[in-house]
């Protein structure tokens, strides 16, 4: 966590929109309707910067990072790559932004070709892209990448099936890193990991982070996972994200309803505060991505929902009770009735000095 | 068999595949973020360092060899397929009658000096019989599964691949070729040829035989290609030939392999069958097939005749299902 968000962007991401068409019909196919996974996402990640993304399972955190390193088109909007419209790019242009924008992906034990040895695993980003390696070279690149990530570079020729989860996750990271790119996507990486190795993955990408001057993607569903390596945080429902700021204002000051449920379900270790705190619980389920509510998408399992949620579209900006105060609630958040609520029980641990070891709360989440 | 790279499994020479996973393990219980830090120690440390850069580089196929090269099943279904080969292009050299040249008046006889396997229905010998009808059942059973397995997985596989209108068109196309009854097929289709060369029979059995393995490879690409490491590789900006034949291909041969070797019997067989209703091979050529149906009415009398030739056959298949078993294995990292 090494940077600050004044640093200049590397990539934009404007009113990216992903529908999957849902058709009716064997021989003349209508269109009935869209899923709509994503639906209209912005966002900037600064250079040397980790921006986590959070939302429960199906909210399109997943499918906005296959847009990101080109695995899915876009229906709308743009990703812009250092000020680039990356989308519509083909050929030698889009080669050279896979080389930068790369992906470290959740399961380690489907990412990694079981027939395939580790070396073949890690140099094959350079048998796709001659240009980063001359071919004598990458044996010893791969060794290289091997001792970076924390494996011993004898095991170049071994298979996935060799390892544990964790060091199968290091090897994806490594492949993730041979081409040295500047952005990495990170899908919830540690999620399909040992509590206990979730930590030493967490920490090695930190590492990496200021080694190679990276810039993460950070796509997660545990919300203390993604406190403690991101500098700033958007949370996701349905599609959009609905708040947006500094990892401290989201955590300690979330001002969007959904952000404070989220968080009132993070596991608290102290019993004590654990008695005293608040658990909101949202009634019902999260509406089908095909029919999404009108006015505010959260409306339908929000306590604070009046007509106006109905009716209007809250837009992603700083609200406009907190817009000429300078505190941490002033961030952005999709809500028409947005207000400080406090969820986490306060903690002198929680504000982490810059310069802090990792502490223990990357245990803590499941 | 002498082992020139002996580095890799001599047992307790090499680490086992396990002590990795130990390490990690190891360092998780501790649960301490502090010592987590120095992920280095997960290093085997004070390991034989150095021997990487010297150390080839492996393949699956180059592993795959070299698991075969010590794999005695493979020795053996080899050695008897090579020994088949042997046989069905210089037949003369282990037998000393012609294959025609029959003595009604031996009919049906058993073994004899000079003629171990006895006599058939039309008293010719059985021993020179095999050997000869080698050739023809070994050329329609080895080139007929060639054709249909890489007709079948080409198409298959890239129908599974690709998916689309193009999936669909396949897949309309191998329903019809599953309609047609194969016994009734063959008799339409070879009674117009008047060739009585094997090329029509093999030619009709990959015309019918390739859908099976089309299926096969079509289903059996489509569950591979959902994997993640296709999607990483395709992240990476793979083409499709590289994701094709990388990645999903040697993940997705194993079923091919499978029911490929298994359908080699079946091809010999049916050969036997089509040349029993008079549209196969005619008599004048020498085949297991034709053998084993010209004797199958004498099994009471004369069960020598029918029993080997279909012996061999029996002998036959078995070498190349175990080959096929062998490949497979060998292509399959986790079970080194």
């Amino acid at each position: 966590m090494a940077s600050s968000a004044s640093a200049e962007p590397i990539l934009e991401v404007n009113g990216l929109v992903k529908h999957y068409p849902l058709t009716q019909g064997i021989l003349f196919r209508k269109q009935v309707g869209a899923v709509k996974a994503v639906d209209g996402v912005d966002f900037t990640l600064h250079r040397g910067e980790t921006l986590g993304i959070v939302g429960e399972s199906g909210c399109g955190k997943s499918t906005v990072a296959k847009m990101l390193v080109n695995l899915e088109k876009p229906t709308a909007g743009e990703i812009r790559y250092k000020g680039e419209d990356v989308t519509g790019l083909s050929g030698k242009a889009l080669r050279a932004v896979r080389r930068n924008i790369q992906m470290v992906f959740q399961d380690p034990y489907t990412s990694l070709n079981p027939r395939m040895t580790v070396g073949d695993i890690i140099g094959e980003p350079y048998e796709i892209h001659p240009e980063v390696a001359p071919k004598g070279d990458r044996r010893r690149k791969v060794q290289d990448l091997l001792d970076v990530v924390g494996l011993n570079p004898e095991y170049i020729n071994r298979y996935p099936h060799q390892f544990s989860g964790g060091q199968r996750q290091r090897i994806g990271i490594a492949r993730g890193l041979a081409l040295r790119p500047e952005v990495i996507v990170a899908d919830e990486p540690v999620s399909a990991l040992d509590v206990s190795v979730q930590a030493q993955v967490i920490n090695l990408l930190d590492r990496l982070q200021s080694e190679f001057d990276l810039s993460y993607l950070f796509i997660a569903h545990d919300l203390s996972i993604v406190r403690h390596i991101s500098d700033r945080v958007g949370v996701m429902y349905l599609g959009r994200i609905v708040e947006i700021g500094r990892d401290a204002e989201i955590y300690d000051h979330p001002t969007h309803p959904y952000t404070q449920a989220l968080l009132s379900a993070v596991p608290v270790p102290d019993p004590e505060a654990r008695e005293h705190r608040e658990r909101i619980i949202l009634a019902g389920d999260v509406p089908s991505p095909t029919n999404i509510p009108s006015g505010c998408r959260f409306r339908t399992r929000c306590w604070k929902a009046r007509e106006r949620c109905e009716l209007e579209v809250p837009v992603l900006a700083v609200p406009a009770e907190f817009r000429h105060a300078a505190g941490p609630a002033a961030h952005d958040s999709a809500c028409h009735f947005a207000e400080e609520k406090q969820v986490v029980p306060p903690e002198e641990t929680r504000e982490e000095p810059p310069e802090e070891p990792p502490d223990d709360h990357t245990n803590g989440g499941v | 068999m002498p082992e020139p790279t002996p580095e890799h499994h001599l047992p307790g020479a090499g680490r086992t595949p396990e002590d990795g996973a130990i390490a990690d393990t190891g360092m998780g219980g501790a649960m301490d973020l502090a010592t987590a830090e120095g992920e280095t120690l997960e290093k085997t440390p004070g390991g034989p360092q150095g021997t990487g850069p010297s150390e080839k580089a492996r393949s699956l196929w180059s592993d795959a060899w070299r698991d075969l090269r010590r794999n005695p099943v493979f020795i053996i279904s080899g050695l008897v397929i090579l020994f088949l080969v042997f046989i069905s292009l210089w037949p003369g050299s282990i037998t000393w009658l012609s294959p025609l040249k029959c003595d009604l008046a031996k009919a049906q006889e058993g073994s004899q000096p000079g003629h171990p396997f006895g006599f058939d229905g039309q008293g010719c010998d059985v021993y020179t019989r095999v050997v000869y009808g080698a050739r023809t059942s070994v050329t329609v059973g080895v080139l007929a599964t060639l054709g249909v397995a890489l007709l079948g997985s080409v198409l298959g596989g890239l129908a599974g691949f690709f998916g689309g209108a193009g999936d669909s068109i396949l897949s309309r196309i191998t329903d019809i070729f599953f309609a047609i009854p194969v016994v009734l097929g063959g008799l339409v289709l070879l009674s117009v040829v008047t060739s009585n060369t094997v090329w029509p029979v093999i030619g009709f059995m990959v015309l019918l035989g390739w859908p099976q393995i089309s299926r096969i490879a079509r289903g059996s690409v489509i569950t591979v290609k959902q994997n993640d490491f296709v999607q990483a590789a395709r992240a990476l900006g793979a083409t499709h030939s590289r994701l094709l034949l990388r990645h999903i291909a040697p993940n997705a041969v194993a079923p091919v392999i499978v029911v490929a070797t298994i359908a080699l019997g079946t091809f010999i067989s049916l050969e036997a069958t089509l040349s029993y209703l008079g549209v196969g091979l005619k008599p004048p050529t020498v085949s297991w097939g034709i053998d084993i149906s010209a004797a199958s009415p004498y099994i009471r009398n004369a069960p020598h005749a029918l029993l080997w030739p279909s012996g061999a056959l029996a002998l036959t298949v078995l070498a190349f299902i175990m080959l096929g078993d062998a490949v497979r294995d060998a292509l399959d990292p986790k079970l080194r």
